[in-house]
């Protein structure tokens, strides 16, 4: 099952790749990591995507509450949340398909951020599954690059992660 | 008044009341290594090695119950303590190891003897920091004592770059430090102690499996009371032996692959069992689908919430300290007069069990093994410190000899680590003066710390070393007689040297014993007449001696394989 998992852990140097270091040698996986200061700069968060049975989440969690450096760890998914992801996609718009990309970018809701005569820079947000049916939706031919930033979440209401 | 970085790191240990600090120096260190040299209350033990500094620091800690501590410097002198860092790791053992780093201007710049040390130590220990300014050393030690001796406890390692060694600042240690990201819990949950009890005080067929963690939280003589008052088997991990006294009526000895038939077949048929400070990992439980097939309620005390319902789903977790929570456990379980009733039916079976004699070996003209550690336990009377290496000596050692008190049985049980007995026997020396200290290994070990005869020299310390020599790697030779029809791939060792002169040539006494009715003049002579001296004995033992009795690797529990079945 997918789990997205919140970390919230002192921002120090070496802290991320604690984290990254223990999915690697236990053998749990990552599906994507994104990391960033939270409003209190003394802190970082991650959020972890991964895979696993509920046993193998509850040693997740377990093993992540070891680490010294992190403070807090929940696992999004158990309960209401959000999650969004960003994507930047650049595609060849040149004669019909002009158009045609413009179109499909506003039926998902993108914004065209980037022009030239040939290429269109989309930006989209949405739940990662959103992003792969926007990405399943073109021309593949049409596709020059994509790039990712990793699920965020947060838990709705009064779930709070904080310190 | 400022002093120094490498001031600050002496004052630090003088503060943590530090008697011995295990190292060896280098270019990064020189200022510590300065700072120490004026002063007298710590005492350094120069090793050959910086893997020995580590494996006696080690042993240090296990033997006392205290913080081992190490100093070494940048580059080689941390990839060496790294086999040291994971044995103790592995193990829970508090150590402090503090390691010089190049200068921080040249970090990164790939400069001479430097290396990523919180990289290449980050996943064989409990934390480690790297220190950039002298004004957080202090604190920064003070937080690796704290985190290397509460908790789960584990190695700790501080990088301290050589120029903060030498910047100075005002020194004030600070009495205890908090850390947001760090509580373990101590106190048991009350609730699930109770239900524990419960559970316990109804079983038909209960037992006591207990580990490693009762002597880390010196449980030892509560966990003795509870299994008195219950009236119930116990048996012990390989890292748990003398938590419990061997020579109780209700001990049924180890569990595990080596462990005995009556341990591991009443662990496999036990209604309830009580696991403290053990951890259900292959070697004690084997196939976990083979020993979870069987109905039973687990109760599991540990003070570290990853190693419950790791391997095996666990009815009761309890997260907590062992000797806390053991202290909860008396409160609820009254004293029983003598065995308890409802128990009979259990005890008649094990007694069965026990009938079988699964340690008995066979008769040999040549020495065998066991017969060596059975003469060794009756001349120290149990009461020596034993250190082991890795491999059928390690496991003879665990089942021949007895240990009624905990801290006398050192081993490297996690990692499994040869060439760890020389290093912990003189750790655990250290810590224990007047204590008999005899290391128990094998030629293929011993040879890989050897070079501590000369450290063992230096500071004259009395090991006994008893060297059971197959001239072969014994414990994989076995494997391969057993699995691999025969074929002794790499596994014998020529062109050994001769132990006696090797042992003389460092200045010690060689004793080399090869018939059967010299083992305990040998062994006498050893431990009387050269009762000060470092004695290396070269037992030249039936090379077809084998560690019987045997769950193999992924087997369950019960499917056990006796001296006679081959």
């Amino acid at each position: 099952m997918r789990h997205i998992v919140s970390i919230l852990l002192e921002n120090e140097a070496g802290a991320l790749s604690r984290v990254a270091g223990l999915f690697s040698a236990r053998g749990y996986n990552i599906e994507t990591l994104t990391v960033a200061p939270t409003e209190d700069a003394s802190l970082s968060r991650i959020t972890v995507v991964t895979r696993g049975s509920d046993d193998v989440l509850e040693q997740i969690v377990k093993q992540l509450n070891k680490l010294v450096d992190v403070v807090k760890v929940v696992d999004l998914s158990e309960a209401a949340h959000i999650e969004r992801e960003l994507m930047l996609i650049k595609v060849r718009a040149a004669g019909k398909d002009r158009e045609e990309m413009k179109r499909m970018a506003e039926i998902f809701r993108g914004r065209i951020i980037d022009v030239t005569e040939s290429t269109y820079v989309i930006e989209l947000t949405g739940s990662s599954a959103k992003l792969d049916s926007f990405i399943g939706a073109l021309d593949a031919s049409l596709i020059l690059e994509t790039v990712r930033t990793g699920v965020s979440g947060i838990g709705r209401g009064d779930r709070i992660l904080k310190v | 008044m400022k002093i120094s970085g490498a001031e600050i790191v002496i004052k630090c240990l003088h503060e943590e009341k530090v008697d011995y600090l295990f190292g060896f120096p280098g270019g990064s260190v020189l200022h510590i290594y300065d700072a120490l040299f004026k002063q007298d209350r710590i005492k350094h033990i120069l090793v050959r090695h910086e893997q020995a500094a580590v494996h006696a620091a080690d042993a240090y800690a296990r033997s006392s119950n205290r913080v081992g501590v190490v100093l070494v410097t940048s580059g080689p002198g941390v990839t060496n303590t790294i086999t040291g860092l994971a044995t103790a790791y592995m193990d829970s053992i508090p150590l402090v190891v503090l390691t010089g780093q190049v200068p921080t201007a040249y970090i990164g710049q790939d400069a001479f003897q430097e290396c990523d040390t919180v990289g290449i130590t980050r996943p064989c220990v409990k934390h480690n920091f790297l220190v950039k300014d002298v004004s957080d050393l202090a604190v920064t030690i003070k937080k690796a004592f704290m985190i290397a001796t509460t908790g789960r406890p584990g190695p700790v390692v501080v990088d301290i770059p050589k120029d903060v060694t030498a910047q100075t600042c005002v020194f004030e240690y600070p009495n205890t430090v908090q850390m947001r990201s760090y509580n373990p819990v101590i106190k048991g949950h009350l609730g699930q102690i109770r239900k524990g009890a419960q559970l316990l005080l109804e079983a038909k067929r209960p037992i006591i499996y207990a580990g490693g963690g009762v002597i880390l939280a010196d449980a030892s003589e509560k966990l003795t009371e509870l299994a008195h008052r219950l009236g119930c088997p116990v048996t012990n991990t390989l890292m748990g032996l003398g938590g419990f006294p061997a020579t109780d009526p209700q001990f049924v000895g180890m569990l595990g692959m080596h462990g005995t038939y009556e341990a591991n077949m009443a662990m496999h048929h036990a209604d309830v069992v009580l696991a403290i400070g053990a951890r259900f990992d292959d070697r004690v439980i084997g196939d976990t689908a083979h020993f979870c097939a069987e109905p039973r309620k687990i109760i599991h005390i540990d003070i570290d919430p990853s190693s419950i319902s790791k391997r095996v789903k666990v009815d009761i977790p309890i997260v907590g300290n062992a000797s806390d929570i053991l202290d909860e456990f008396l409160k609820l379980i009254e004293s029983q007069t003598g065995r308890n009733p409802v128990l009979q039916d259990w005890w008649t079976r094990i007694e069965e069990w026990r009938s079988r004699q699964c340690l008995k070996y066979k008769k040999s003209d040549k020495i065998m093994p066991q017969y060596v550690i059975e003469k060794l336990y009756e001349i120290t009377k149990g009461e020596a410190i034993i250190t082991s290496d890795v491999g059928q000596h390690q496991m003879f050692s665990a089942q021949y000899y007895k240990f009624d008190k905990p801290r006398r049985w050192i081993n490297s049980g996690g990692l499994g680590t040869m060439g760890v007995g020389l290093p912990f026997a003189m750790g655990a020396c250290f810590a224990n003066p007047g204590v008999t200290v005899a290391c128990i290994t094998g030629e293929g070990s011993i040879q890989m710390c050897i070079q501590e005869l000369s450290t063992i020299k230096q500071f004259d310390l009395p090991i006994k070393v008893i060297c059971l020599n197959n001239g072969y790697l014994g414990m994989v030779r076995q494997w391969q007689e057993m699995f691999y029809a025969s074929r002794y791939s790499h596994t014998y060792v020529s062109s050994l040297p001769d132990f006696v002169k090797l042992a003389e040539a460092y200045g010690h006494v060689g004793i080399r014993v090869t018939r059967p009715e010299d083992v305990v003049p040998a062994l006498q002579k050893a431990l009387t007449e050269h009762r000060n001296d470092c004695v290396f004995m070269d037992f030249i033992i039936d090379p077809t001696a084998n560690v019987f009795p045997m769950v193999a690797a992924g087997k369950g529990l019960t499917e056990i394989i006796f001296s006679e079945d081959l």
